[in-house]
């Protein structure tokens, strides 16, 4: 966890880019949940959010 | 100085094409080879990406090109992400995800650790297991239609003979309850050879010395499968995972063919509603904003995937 914390203070490709897959994953399930409608209206922010940081993360050094 | 037909010849044609371009640099001539694809990447993915953006912001409607456009801003992605039938066609593209993944990766695991055991017929086996993936969807929609089919169906008659239910008293793709089913046995029947195939490559990646090694430390067939064949196929099986996810959000041929997104909208995947938004109902806004949606979303997956793919690589 504090290697995970570590990286992303030191702005590093990996830890960025398992915080932006999880972004993408999280925003994915409210999208498709069936239990609250606040979740898919926000879904779209959520996974939007990750996919961007996604993109840039991936030019962070490794 | 008279001159031989053969010089005249020579005289009178132009300097060759790789005389003329000699002067340019190297890059100049990369760009040149370049140029035509880049062109045509812009022209049919980045424009019409671009445009579509674009046309999600306003109320356009493609079968009133004459109507004045107004500029709607972020409406339409605030009444989509609000409505709840599209919520609704959201929940039926998850039950058909969750359901199609976890009984293709069972069975396709399955059927590659069996398939991966040296017997008799082996490659004939895999020959007939790989034939439903080859056909076309709407060649699986069409016929599965028929095979679902009450009074002449086969499929009920095969659960008929299982189970001693009436063949004429349950329709597959009639009922609300059976329909959503009925998409994910086609899909997984037809796509579970896929998963197999991705297992099998897993499977056979492994090297015997491992194995060996293990059965000189005691290790039981049941640790062995635990400790060493899991862990060394769970890459390639999460790329079939995403592979297959990403390919089923998109999912629309067969289940058009297959139910129509019926009975009511049961079946109605995202990619059914998406096409009724914009050529049944003319919304060309509203379902440009919602063709983005899914685009960020399938887009997002997709970046899963090509690091995970990566990561396989790398092993």
């Amino acid at each position: 966890m504090t290697r995970f914390l570590n990286g992303l203070l030191r702005l590093r490709r990996g830890p960025w880019e398992m915080l932006a897959s999880i972004l993408i994953a999280l925003g994915v399930v409210m999208l498709m949940q069936p239990l609250f409608l606040w979740a898919y209206t926000w879904s779209f922010l959520v996974t939007l959010t990750g996919t961007v940081m996604f993109i840039v993360v991936s030019h962070f050094p490794e | 100085m008279t001159q031989t037909p053969i010089e005249r010849a020579a005289a009178a044609t132009p300097p060759a094409i790789v005389t003329r371009v000699k002067g340019i640099s190297d890059r100049t001539l990369a760009w040149i080879f370049v140029a035509p694809t880049i062109f045509l990447l812009l022209a049919i993915n980045i424009f019409p990406l671009i445009w579509t953006i674009r046309l999600s912001l306003t109320n356009y409607r493609a079968n009133r090109t004459n109507a004045e456009v107004e500029w709607v801003g972020l409406r339409n992605y605030e009444r989509i992400l609000t409505d709840g039938d599209i919520w609704h066609s959201m929940q039926a593209t998850a039950h058909f995800l969750i359901w199609t993944i976890v009984l293709q990766v069972l069975i396709g695991f399955t059927l590659a650790y069996l398939i991966n055991k040296k017997f008799k017929g082996n490659d004939l086996w895999t020959t007939i297991i790989v034939l439903p993936m080859m056909l076309s969807p709407a060649v699986v929609g069409n016929f599965w239609t028929f095979l679902y089919q009450p009074q002449i169906g086969l499929f009920n008659y095969v659960v008929s003979f299982f189970s001693g239910v009436d063949p004429s008293s349950f329709s597959m793709i009639g009922s609300v309850n059976l329909a959503p089913w009925a998409i994910v046995i086609v899909d997984t029947w037809m796509w579970t050879p896929f998963v197999m195939l991705i297992c099998l490559a897993g499977l056979r990646s492994i090297p015997d010395y491992i194995y060996e090694a293990a059965a000189i430390d005691r290790a039981s067939p049941w640790r062995q499968f635990w400790t060493i064949t899991v862990p060394m196929v769970l890459p390639f099986l999460m790329l079939a995972v995403l592979f297959r996810g990403i390919e089923n959000f998109k999912m629309f041929d067969m289940v058009t063919l297959l139910t129509g997104g019926g009975p009511g909208s049961t079946t109605e995947l995202t990619s059914i509603t998406l096409k009724r938004e914009a050529f049944e109902k003319w919304r060309t806004g509203y379902s440009s904003a919602y063709a983005i949606i899914l685009f960020v979303t399938v887009f997002g997956l997709a970046s899963i995937y090509v690091k995970a793919l990566n990561k396989v690589k790398e092993r």
